[in-house]
């Protein structure tokens, strides 16, 4: 069976769409399938989540294919991967990579998580001062809300408080 | 092999007892990914990089804190026969990615199994811990303070933005992965599961069956699990699963209270039969008997069934896999005698 997409290469992927009880068959070509990564339900066949994250990892910041040209000489110093083979094995091969390829990861982590940054938990020793900030950023958006509202006098205890923990980080 | 005992017992310490809802949710595990600093990551690391890791994350073990957790022993996966590593993964203390890819893999098990901490598989550092039951906000309690003990001793890589750096553009940010196992056979039944499991993938969850990444779902047991890991706090993650869970709980329960109002004589039917082929085949099939034996568990939950417990079907899940069969009666079977050695062991078990 010929690939419905391209109508080239024989079809290797085959699978079964439902949505809301409509039933579409696929059989496509896995050039084809990696064009078109979305659309594969889950981690079927032998269709790893690599592979399915490489249909992503070619897109640049504008959305648009990224050509060749631009990637070919994005290369990770510290382990020397380059940005294409990351595309092709869907991993990281060290935590530098993440600085090398830092201007492709937003798109790409936009699509995967919905999200760019980490809100998360931070380690007490390496993380240094993200907590701070964190709360900074924080008091200061309850500032200008306090403003807005003519809440004068907690807006300057707020200050205050901002004033402290800048404080902090300068200290140190 | 000096800890004979987690390769010949089937069914965990720590899954004797029973746990929130655990007529339903079998079990909960959280899993939090980690790496050091200036170090490659597995895929890439050269064998005295992984050495280093592994030499590094070895000397954690001399914290005292840790001794809350029970005796920890240390398994060097190269050391291990085949085997044992299959088993290993069939209880789910490693990762097949662990047992059969990882150079200078290794694995800290407690004494009772609910902690498990891979080095070298994807990342450096995996850190799991299983609760039976409902209990994801232990699990996650659990596993943040083993990370925070970890992270006392050792450099983490981790970003101001991305967080904590994972090899798994996936698991980057929290690297935290909570998931639930669930016996969802009501919802199977009246064929509801589709539509609900179709919902859970639009609130950043995903749905897999439970042995490995991509099959089908075997006897009923569906994984439910976080899929963003970045953008949201641990917190907000545990919680999102936490409360989709309920709701499949309660659908579970009102499609299990509706079979037994509308169709009580059928639904005994079923879960006797199924009951009379596990007690009587010469040869079963893994799926069968997976199919079979949860038939059985709904037969004990909703009361029809009363001289076995869950705790023994979730032993039979367990044994009747293949690295169990093998370790069990002989090394080296073909599928066939296997199906025969399933269909002897449960007969066995369910005929005492």
């Amino acid at each position: 069976m010929l690939c419905q997409e391209c109508g080239k290469r024989p079809a290797s992927l085959h699978f079964t769409k439902i949505v809301n009880g409509e039933k579409t068959e696929f059989h496509i070509c896995e050039a084809c399938a990696r064009e078109k990564g979305e659309m594969i339900p889950g981690t079927s066949g032998g269709f790893s989540i690599h592979s399915l994250l490489s249909g992503l990892l070619d897109i640049g910041p504008s959305g648009k294919q990224v050509t060749s040209k631009n990637t070919e000489n994005l290369q990770c110093k510290e382990c020397g991967m380059t940005y294409s083979q990351f595309s092709k094995v869907g991993r990281f091969g060290c935590s530098s990579c993440y600085k090398y390829f830092n201007d492709r990861l937003d798109p790409l982590f936009k699509r995967v998580h919905g999200n760019t940054t980490h809100m998360g938990k931070v380690p007490v020793r390496v993380g240094g001062h993200i907590q701070t900030k964190r709360k900074i950023d924080e008091l200061r958006q309850q500032l200008q809300m306090m403003i807005v509202q003519e809440e004068f006098e907690t807006a300057a205890k707020l200050r205050d408080q901002i004033r402290e923990l800048e404080k902090e980080i300068s200290s140190e | 092999m000096p800890n004979l005992r987690f390769t010949d017992q089937p069914l965990s310490e720590w899954m004797r007892h029973r746990g929130n809802e655990s007529d339903i949710v079998i079990s909960s595990r959280v899993r939090i990914a980690r790496n050091l600093q200036h170090l490659a990551f597995p895929m890439l690391a050269t064998n005295q990089q992984s050495e280093e890791v592994l030499k590094q994350l070895k000397e954690v073990l001399g914290d005292n804190r840790l001794s809350e957790y029970g005796r920890l022993h240390l398994l060097l996966l190269d050391e291990m026969e085949d085997l044992d590593r299959q088993i290993l993964v069939e209880k789910h203390l490693i990762s097949p990615n662990l047992a059969t890819e990882s150079r200078n893999g290794a694995v800290i098990i407690s004494e009772d199994e609910s902690l498990s901490i891979m080095i070298n598989e994807e990342d450096h550092l995996r850190i799991q811990c299983l609760y039976p039951g409902f209990h994801v906000h232990e699990a996650w309690e659990r596993a943040t303070a083993v990370d925070d003990i970890f992270e006392a001793h050792v450099d983490y890589a981790f970003d101001d933005k991305r967080g904590y750096l994972t090899s798994c553009p996936t698991n980057v940010g929290t690297g935290l992965r909570a998931s639930v196992m669930m016996h969802l056979p009501a919802l199977v039944l009246t064929q509801q599961i589709n539509r609900i499991l179709s919902a859970v993938t639009q609130v950043g969850l995903t749905v897999r069956g439970i042995y490995g990444e991509g099959s089908e779902a075997m006897g009923n047991l569906f994984q439910i699990s976080n899929q963003i890991t970045l953008g949201q706090s641990e917190a907000e993650i545990i919680e999102n699963l936490h409360g989709v869970v309920l709701q499949i709980i309660e659908h579970e329960k009102t499609a299990r209270q509706k079979l037994l109002l509308e169709s009580r004589l059928r639904m005994t039917d079923r879960v006797m039969r199924s009951y009379g082929i596990l007690s009587n085949a010469a040869i079963i099939d893994s799926k069968e008997a997976a199919q079979r034996l949860s038939d059985v568990r709904l037969g004990i939950d909703l009361g029809l069934i009363d001289h076995l417990s869950a705790s023994e079907l979730n032993e039979l899940t367990v044994l009747t896999q293949p690295g169990f069969l093998q370790k069990k009666f002989n090394e080296h079977m073909d599928r066939g005698e296997r199906d025969m050695y399933r269909a002897k062991l449960i007969r066995e078990k369910l005929g005492k």
